[in-house]
């Protein structure tokens, strides 16, 4: 492996509050290789304002700061605007939770498509065209040029989650953070859109941090996984390796979640008294 | 053994546009049954009519053997009662616990409502100090305590939960479920579930249906959902996106 494509030493975020600045991420270090990173934890454990603080979303009062935040060699946060701005979405590009609140209700989705591969380089607007209507179909979208010209209101759940993928991956980007991707979608469209992304991702070797509050889902498609929680990364290990996870949250995480074959009477509880969580 | 719920060539309609066909189950007191498949898929509407909040059905609906009307009554509002997803949309911002807990007693003229309220509060495992709280003052999973609460307080013996924990984490979730459980056990209810988390079925039902397009296409037994054997297409491929092994046939 060559360089690494991400490095993050001691990143904190914190929000000033009544009672003083809280941190809601306490000095999290980790590489990201061309690899599969699975960041997973509970409401309130900071994983998604990690995602954030990668690309430097979280804006005042919120603060950001880490003794090295570099990515492809370059620190991020000593970047001025206008260079981070290049390299957000070109570059690093994030997929968001839910597609209804994500995508431009009055724009059409092909022209929304488009937009982001217009921003980032001149191209010929023929070319545009096929390389959105090719992106769409990369995405398993049938009929990619009615699905075009349609507005994000008339298309479901799962297909508009597929266009904001095809949105952050037409600039191809070295890096893509999936911030739940999928928790707005039903079980059986979870599967097809985390195919896609991972066909996608490992085809053009780029690096991934999945965002996820699911252990199992992000076990299945990555290599390695950060558990989160309170703000610090309690455990990390090898996706396989997560049977054999040690810190008592992540395992009381494992036994509290109902297997597909559950027989047991009663699930156990998390003791949170027990290493003073949230 | 009666039928808690039973419902026969139920077809919903939402004005013109008809959600389900010809949907017929057969549920036993005391037993849990999940309804399981995509959104879109009818799961909720069904519960919805069973509630009486889509009265716009032909068919016949029974309750514990009752033939029921279209509308909200009261009772089968007493025989039945629902329990929403999202408990953080499904109580009234400006109400404490206690008056959101005394309002179906006192709308049913049912005395001792203090006494009802603190008893129910520590069915569900809340502490007398919630008592007068409001919504915001409390977690996610503390107020879907609150609403299964809410649920219980007319003695209903049909629960009807609709996707009860999805809005939940993990650790809550469990915890919801194990109370869930516990309260079937205690107060002898019946449950109709809502879900597309076939794990919580395993844990929590003895049956399942499995609905696509506004219709049951396979009903199976709780033993069949761990081994994965279903006969439906569309069943096996819920079972595989769920993390199941998927068998060969």
């Amino acid at each position: 492996m060559s360089a690494p494509l991400l490095e993050v030493d001691n990143l904190r975020v914190s929000f000033p509050t009544h009672q003083g600045r809280v941190e809601v991420v306490k000095g999290i270090s980790f590489t990201l290789g061309r690899e599969r990173l699975g960041i997973v934890g509970e409401s309130g454990s900071g994983k998604s304002m990690t995602g954030r603080a990668i690309l430097r979303l979280i804006r005042p009062p919120g603060r950001i700061t880490a003794d090295r935040l570099a990515f492809d060699g370059t620190d991020l946060l000593s970047l001025p605007e206008r260079k981070m701005r290049a390299i957000r979405g070109a570059r690093i590009s994030m997929v968001m939770q839910d597609p209804k609140f994500s995508l431009n209700p009055v724009i059409t989705v092909g022209e929304q498509i488009a937009e982001a591969l217009k921003v980032h380089a001149s191209l010929p607007r023929g070319e545009v065209r096929g390389r959105v209507i090719s992106m769409l179909e990369a995405v398993r979208i049938n009929d990619p040029e009615r699905v075009a010209r349609l507005y994000p209101h008339e298309v479901s759940g799962g297909m508009g989650q597929r266009i904001m993928i095809a949105m952050m991956l037409i600039p191809e980007p070295d890096l893509l953070i999936a911030d739940e991707p999928t928790s707005a979608l039903d079980v059986s469209v979870q599967a097809q859109v985390l195919d896609i992304i991972d066909n996608l991702v490992t085809g053009k070797g780029m690096g991934l941090i999945l965002i996820s509050h699911d252990l199992n889902l992000v076990a299945r498609y990555c290599d390695r996984i950060l558990v989160m929680n309170a703000g610090e990364v309690v455990e990390s290990c090898k996706a396989g390796e997560l049977e054999n996870a040690s810190h008592p949250y992540t395992r009381g995480l494992l036994a509290a979640m109902p297997r597909l074959d559950e027989t047991r009477e009663e699930l156990p509880v998390l003791d949170r008294a027990g290493w003073g969580g949230t | 053994m009666t039928s808690a719920i039973f419902l026969d060539n139920v077809s919903i309609s939402y004005g013109e546009t008809p959600i389900t066909h010809d949907i017929s189950l057969d549920i036993a007191e005391g037993e849990s049954f999940a309804l399981v498949g995509e959104s879109g898929s009818g799961k909720t509407t069904v519960l919805r009519a069973i509630a009486g909040l889509a009265p716009e059905w032909t068919g016949t609906i029974r309750l514990l053997g009752e033939k029921r009307g279209h509308g909200v009554d009261r009772a089968s509002v007493k025989a039945c009662q629902m329990v929403f997803q999202d408990p953080y949309g499904s109580l009234h911002p400006r109400k404490t616990v206690d008056t959101v807990l005394s309002e179906p007693l006192a709308i049913h003229g049912i005395g001792n409502r203090g006494e009802r309220v603190e008893e129910m509060l520590r069915a569900v495992g809340l502490d007398r100090r919630f008592r007068f709280r409001f919504p915001h003052q409390m977690s996610g999973g503390q107020r879907q305590r609150v609403a299964i609460a809410r649920a219980l307080m007319l003695e209903p013996k049909v629960l009807l939960l609709d996707e009860p924990t999805s809005a939940l984490d993990v650790s809550v979730q469990a915890e919801i479920l194990n109370l869930l459980k516990r309260l079937k056990r205690e107060q002898k209810l019946t449950y109709l579930l809502v879900t597309h988390n076939l794990p919580v079925v395993s844990f929590l039902c003895d049956r399942l249906a499995v609905m696509r397009h506004g219709r049951v296409v396979e009903v199976a037994r709780v033993v069949q959902l761990r081994s994965g054997d279903f006969s439906d297409p569309y069943a096996r491929e819920l079972y595989a996106a769920s993390g199941g092994e998927s068998v060969s046939v």
